[in-house]
């Protein structure tokens, strides 16, 4: 009996040698082990030709072997699985550094995006966003802001007429009158907009866009100014930036400062940015003229404001290095693409 | 504003070198655009003393020995007619720079640098100089006009640095001057500037000059239009003797750009330049009537001025004339008839002040502007007007050419050029500025800009100075302060006064970022188009006649044609930037824009407009289809939570059959569609485009829902396909509609296939749809669902005759 069973054994041994598949293993092992038609199964079925004494030992024999059958099986499954899933990695080997199949995204428009900053921080300061019309009349653009008719500062600003009251806003400044006629302090406004003057070249384009911010409450003073637009400058310029103010005019503010921040990209060094200057202006600001206020129905003796307004084109091309404001209204993908602070 | 430092040098002893004062100025308020070295092309050069001269046979070329102190003595070969022996020359040393100058020996053509040379085999080491040469003209230091040798002054040292000699180390100031500070429109307006900055004394011209007996009977001036003209003040002058004018007065004028033209001329341009008052002179001969009448122009009367141009006049110009004709356009130019000539004997000066909107439009209307014609714009204080008369009068004096007559009218309106008395509180000065200017400091400043001021307590008591016509109240005053003061001082504070505000976007602010940025996320990209576009662009997308969108507002002073109307339509503007794109290679893209369209009540504008924010939106490109374009509406639809519904139309510029409106419920808010081919043919557009715009505005006045959430179905739904047949006029809106209104529990209908062709019958297609069933408050039974699906088919039989596809 020992010898079939160790014919059994080695014919499992050299069948399995050969086998490469799952599938060749299972026909395989219920060519031994099927319950009915296995070999090793049918082995029990000649206990009966078994003499009694030796029949417990005959059965054990068979049990041994087909423990012993399992295992071998077991360790073959278990072999050519591995193998099996290892091929499988390999056929779906691929070339890591083949293109990305994401989801193209486009970008808010680099105004916008430079707008958005800006917004974040003043809103940050309890600053409220208000509208701006692109149409506006004299008496909101000019006149209220301290402008009137024969003022040489309308020369200032090359202005686009519709009729002879009609004229597209040359700053987005009319905005502190309409929200100055409706709201009365504290005021805390920031007024984005599109602003129109009759001039075009590589750094002016006849539209553009401003923002423009308010503030009316008591006691409002240069040094607020000063110490307000050093927390805009260092949020959006960076920590350590600075600020300087000088002397310069705009009819709607009194003093009135030209604002320069020092320069970004050499921290005050100077560099071809600032034009060796250390400094690179930035915006113009001041001290609302008590004529403004007066026109607004706002007591200039009980409440003063400061205003400022930014050059968002301006700004924009200052961080991003653009060298033509055209490249702000031409659409090309290839430039909105590329700017993606969104 | 060109500023010679030596000219400015004349009212102020400047003790700081170019560059601190360049800073100084800045820090108080004056911007120096550009500051430059007359001589900054040129260097090197120094006094040569000519030794010895030989002329080189047969050429017109000497050689000489030059000395030129403690440089050395050196040969150099020289071309120009006027070496000699003894004289004493500029000589460019080796290694100098000086201007190269054609063949003409006249025109400039760049800088070049000095090198050892040899001449006719002669060895050269230098170069003898002309004016030209050293950029310095006959105006600017006389006999530098010659053309030859520019010949220095026979005190001048050997080797010494010729630049101090010929004014070449005097430096130009280019300053900008501020719309609020007209009275610095001048040379001395600034040195008053520089004075109180430098906290040095002003040295005033003199204005004193001898009147005679003499008098211009019966002269007399009269203005009848005082409301342009406030001030005109005439002195007759007589004996003239027209002649060129001394060298100081041509170099200051040269230095500044101003050519020399004859002594008369130049008193009135020097006065200009150093007063800020633009002056007249005109020939008293040509002046009829024994009169001056300022008045408003007839309309149509015609002027001939100095430069020959002829104007046509209407009575909004001012002009100025004698009894009979107009012999000057006011503010702007003399009158050609008038002008002064060699032959001149006498004249009468016009110092006057003319309203500066007048000039202004005056100026703009006929084109011409005139640096008389710039000042006047932007304001002339009638303190100059009476300083620059008496001025003109001095240098009549100063240079002999002619007698001041004691016939002096000055028509004013009574206008004081006395300073006036202002009195402001300094704890508001203070409060303006947010620090304490110590008094003594307020005083100081104040001094030095001519306030004459006294405190006393809180009482600042200032003499405002005629010519101060911007201050008005202590803001002003606070001004004043702290850009002499300095700005530095300014300490940075955060409004701690202030009541506390909230900040930020407001709920339509925030919405239509939030569109954006979905947008975004669909692969679209946000562009800014001009809010003004050409009229060829509504020509573009084949707008008929009586188009609304042809009744757009027009800009009266556009750039150019192209960018002269108000967008009434998004559409153009985003068509022609799809078709730059494609030029420059982008074959496909998404684009949108949100910007506003301007729709008129009535043209010309009486009242404003209505300003409507609209969404654009085009997509091109292989990958892009009517569908792909219907997506980014239903996005929109989404993030507005609004829902859109969609029935074709047609327009003027999109595809007959790939063309939509859109709804939102019964109102239209805009449409979407394929661009028509003839549109696309114009653009040269490579690849099919689409485009979308939709009334924001509109849009934001219906109904929407908002943000919200329904519970999960407690049971599980179910979902049928059916493919049905029907006939080929059936839309798929109308089956998915019929679909959801036959039963309540069907949610969702999605078509999923299409068919037409052979194995349905003629005049029919098939579609198929998934229709997706939601349980109620109990589980459907085994049949539940198959009762719905009947009587959805039941529906559609007899809504639109659809049968379930065999």
């Amino acid at each position: 009996m020992n010898e079939k069973f160790e014919s059994i054994k080695n014919e499992i041994l050299s069948g399995i040698e050969d086998l490469q598949s799952s599938k060749a293993v299972y026909e395989l092992k219920k060519h031994f082990l099927d319950s009915k038609s296995g070999k090793i199964g049918l082995l029990m079925k000649e206990m009966k030709n078994i003499a009694p004494e030796e029949r417990a030992g005959f059965g054990k024999g068979v049990n041994d072997l087909k423990e012993w059958a399992l295992q071998r099986f077991a360790e073959l499954d278990e072999k050519i699985k591995a193998k099996e899933l290892q091929m499988r990695y390999e056929q779906e080997k691929i070339d890591v550094t083949e293109p990305a199949t994401a989801k193209k995204t486009g970008n808010l428009h680099p105004i916008t995006q430079m707008r958005n900053e800006i917004i974040d921080v003043f809103a940050g300061m309890g600053f409220e966003v208000m509208e701006n019309k692109e149409i506006e009349n004299d008496y909101y653009n000019f006149t209220a802001l301290n402008t009137p008719k024969d003022h040489p500062a309308r020369d200032m600003q090359d202005t686009f007429y519709l009729s002879p009251e009609f004229l597209l806003a040359t700053q987005t400044s009319a905005a502190q009158i309409h929200t100055m006629e409706a709201k009365k302090p504290p005021i805390k406004i920031l007024c984005p907009g599109k602003v129109f003057r009759s001039d075009d070249d590589a750094t002016h384009s006849p539209m553009f866009h401003q923002m423009e911010g308010l503030v009316v409450d008591k006691k409002i003073t240069l040094c607020d100014l000063k110490g307000m637009l050093d927390v805009f400058v260092q949020k959006i310029y960076g920590e350590g930036t600075t600020t300087r103010l000088r002397p310069s005019y705009f009819p709607f503010t009194e003093p009135s400062v030209e604002v320069d921040v020092s320069c970004f990209e050499c921290g005050g060094k100077g560099c071809k940015l600032c034009k060796g200057t250390g400094w690179i202006e930035i915006l113009g600001a001041g001290i609302v003229n008590r004529k403004v206020l007066s026109n607004c129905g706002i007591d200039p003796d009980e409440y003063s404001g400061l205003a400022f307004g930014i050059g968002i084109e301006r700004a924009t091309m200052l961080k991003y290095g653009i060298n033509n404001i055209k490249l702000l209204f031409e659409s090309d993908l290839k430039v909105l693409d590329q700017i993606d602070n969104n | 504003m060109l500023v010679p430092l030596s000219w400015l040098k004349e009212y102020v002893d400047i003790n700081v070198e170019p560059r601190e004062l360049e800073k100084k100025l800045f820090s108080c308020g004056f911007e120096v655009e550009e500051a430059y070295e007359v001589g900054k092309d040129v260097s090197g050069i120094v006094v040569g003393l000519v030794e010895e001269c030989e002329p080189i046979p047969e050429t017109h070329l000497h050689v000489c020995k030059v000395n030129a102190g403690a440089h050395g003595t050196f040969q150099v070969c020289c071309g120009a007619d006027n070496v000699c022996t003894g004289g004493k020359f500029p000589l460019a040393l080796v290694g100098a720079s000086v201007y190269a100058t054609a063949k003409d020996h006249k025109t400039v053509e760049g800088v070049m640098t000095i090198k050892k040379g040899k001449l006719r085999g002669y060895d050269s080491e230098g170069m003898l100089c002309s004016g030209t040469e050293l950029g310095v003209s006959e105006d600017m230091y006389e006999g530098a006009g010659y053309n030859g040798l520019l010949v220095l002054p026979a005190d001048a040292v050997p080797g010494a640095d010729v630049k101090p000699i010929l004014g070449l180390d005097d430096w130009i100031f280019d300053v900008s001057i501020t719309a609020n500070r007209p009275d610095c429109q001048s040379i001395l307006g600034l040195a008053r500037e520089v004075a109180a900055v430098l906290d040095l004394p002003l040295k005033e011209p003199a204005y004193d000059y001898v009147e005679t007996d003499v008098k211009k009977d019966g002269f007399t001036v009269s203005v009848t239009a005082l409301d342009l003209c406030p001030r005109y003040i005439g002195h007759y002058v007589y004996d003239v003797k027209i002649g060129p004018s001394p060298a100081w007065m041509k170099r200051r004028l040269a230095l500044v750009g101003q050519a020399s033209i004859s002594n008369i001329v130049d008193i009135t341009n020097y006065v200009m330049l150093e007063m800020g008052q633009p002056m007249h002179a005109f020939d008293s001969e040509y002046i009829e009537g024994n009169a001056i009448v300022v008045r408003r122009a007839g309309n149509g009367e015609k002027i001939t001025t100095l430069d020959e141009q002829e104007y046509t006049l209407n009575e909004n110009n001012l002009v100025i004339c004698d009894g009979v004709k107009a012999v000057a356009l006011a503010g702007v130019m003399g009158g050609l008839n008038s002008e002064i000539r060699d032959t001149t004997a006498a004249v009468i000066f016009e110092a006057a002040k003319f309203a500066r909107d007048n000039i202004r439009k005056t100026a703009r209307a006929l084109g011409k502007r005139t640096d008389a014609s710039a000042k006047f714009e932007k304001g002339v204080d009638e303190y100059s007007t009476v300083y620059a008369m008496k001025r003109a009068l001095h240098l009549i004096d100063e240079l002999g050419c002619g007698k001041v007559s004691s016939t002096h009218v000055d028509v004013n309106t009574g206008n004081s050029i006395d300073p006036r008395e202002m009195k402001v509180s300094l704890r508001k000065v203070n409060d303006v500025l947010g620090i304490d200017v110590p008094e003594q400091d307020v005083l100081h400043i104040m001094k030095n800009l001519n306030f004459a001021p006294v405190i006393s307590g809180d009482e600042l008591t200032i003499q405002v100075p005629a010519y101060r016509e911007d201050m008005d109240s202590y803001p002003d005053v606070a001004e004043e302060v702290i850009r002499m003061y300095g700005y530095d001082h300014v300490i940075p504070t955060f409004m701690p006064d202030a009541l506390v505000t909230t900040g930020g976007m407001n709920a339509k602010q925030k919405s239509e970022l939030k569109l954006k940025k979905d947008l975004c996320a669909h692969g679209a990209f946000e562009c800014i188009h001009y809010s003004f576009f050409s009229p060829s662009d509504l020509d573009l997308i084949g707008l008929k006649e009586d188009a609304p969108e042809r009744h757009a507002i027009r800009i009266l002073n556009p750039i150019n044609e192209e960018l002269s109307l108000m967008r009434t339509t998004l559409a153009p503007s985003m068509l022609n930037a799809i078709a730059r794109n494609q030029k420059k290679g982008n074959l496909e893209g998404r684009l949108f824009e949100i910007g506003k369209k301007f729709i008129a009540k009535e043209l010309p504008l009486t009242e404003y407009p209505d300003e409507r924010e609209t969404l654009c939106i085009g997509i091109f490109g292989e990958k892009e289809n009517f569908f792909t374009l219907k997506g980014l509406a239903e996005q929109v639809a989404k993030t507005l939570y609004v829902k859109f519904t969609y029935e074709s139309v047609e327009t003027t510029f999109t595809h007959p059959y790939q063309t939509a409106n859109i709804l939102c419920g019964e109102t239209k808010v805009g449409y979407l569609g394929k661009v028509a081919y003839p549109v696309a043919e114009k653009l040269d557009l490579r690849t099919d485009a689409y485009i979308l715009e939709i009334d924001l505005k509109l849009l934001n006045t219906l109904p929407a829902g908002k943000a919200s959430f329904e519970p999960l179905p407690k049971f599980p739904g179910e979902s049928r396909d059916l493919a049905l047949v029907m006939d080929k006029s059936v839309t798929c809106g109308q089956v998915e509609n019929c679909i959801l209104s036959a039963c309540k529990n069907a949610k969702r209908v999605t078509l999923f296939d299409k068919y037409e062709g052979g194995q349905i019958a003629a005049g029919k297609k098939s579609m198929a749809f998934t229709v997706e069933f939601v349980a109620g408050d109990e589980p459907f039974g085994a049949d539940t669902v198959d009762g719905y699906v009947k009587k959805i088919l039941k529906n559609l039989k007899f809504h639109l005759d659809i049968d379930l596809r065999q």
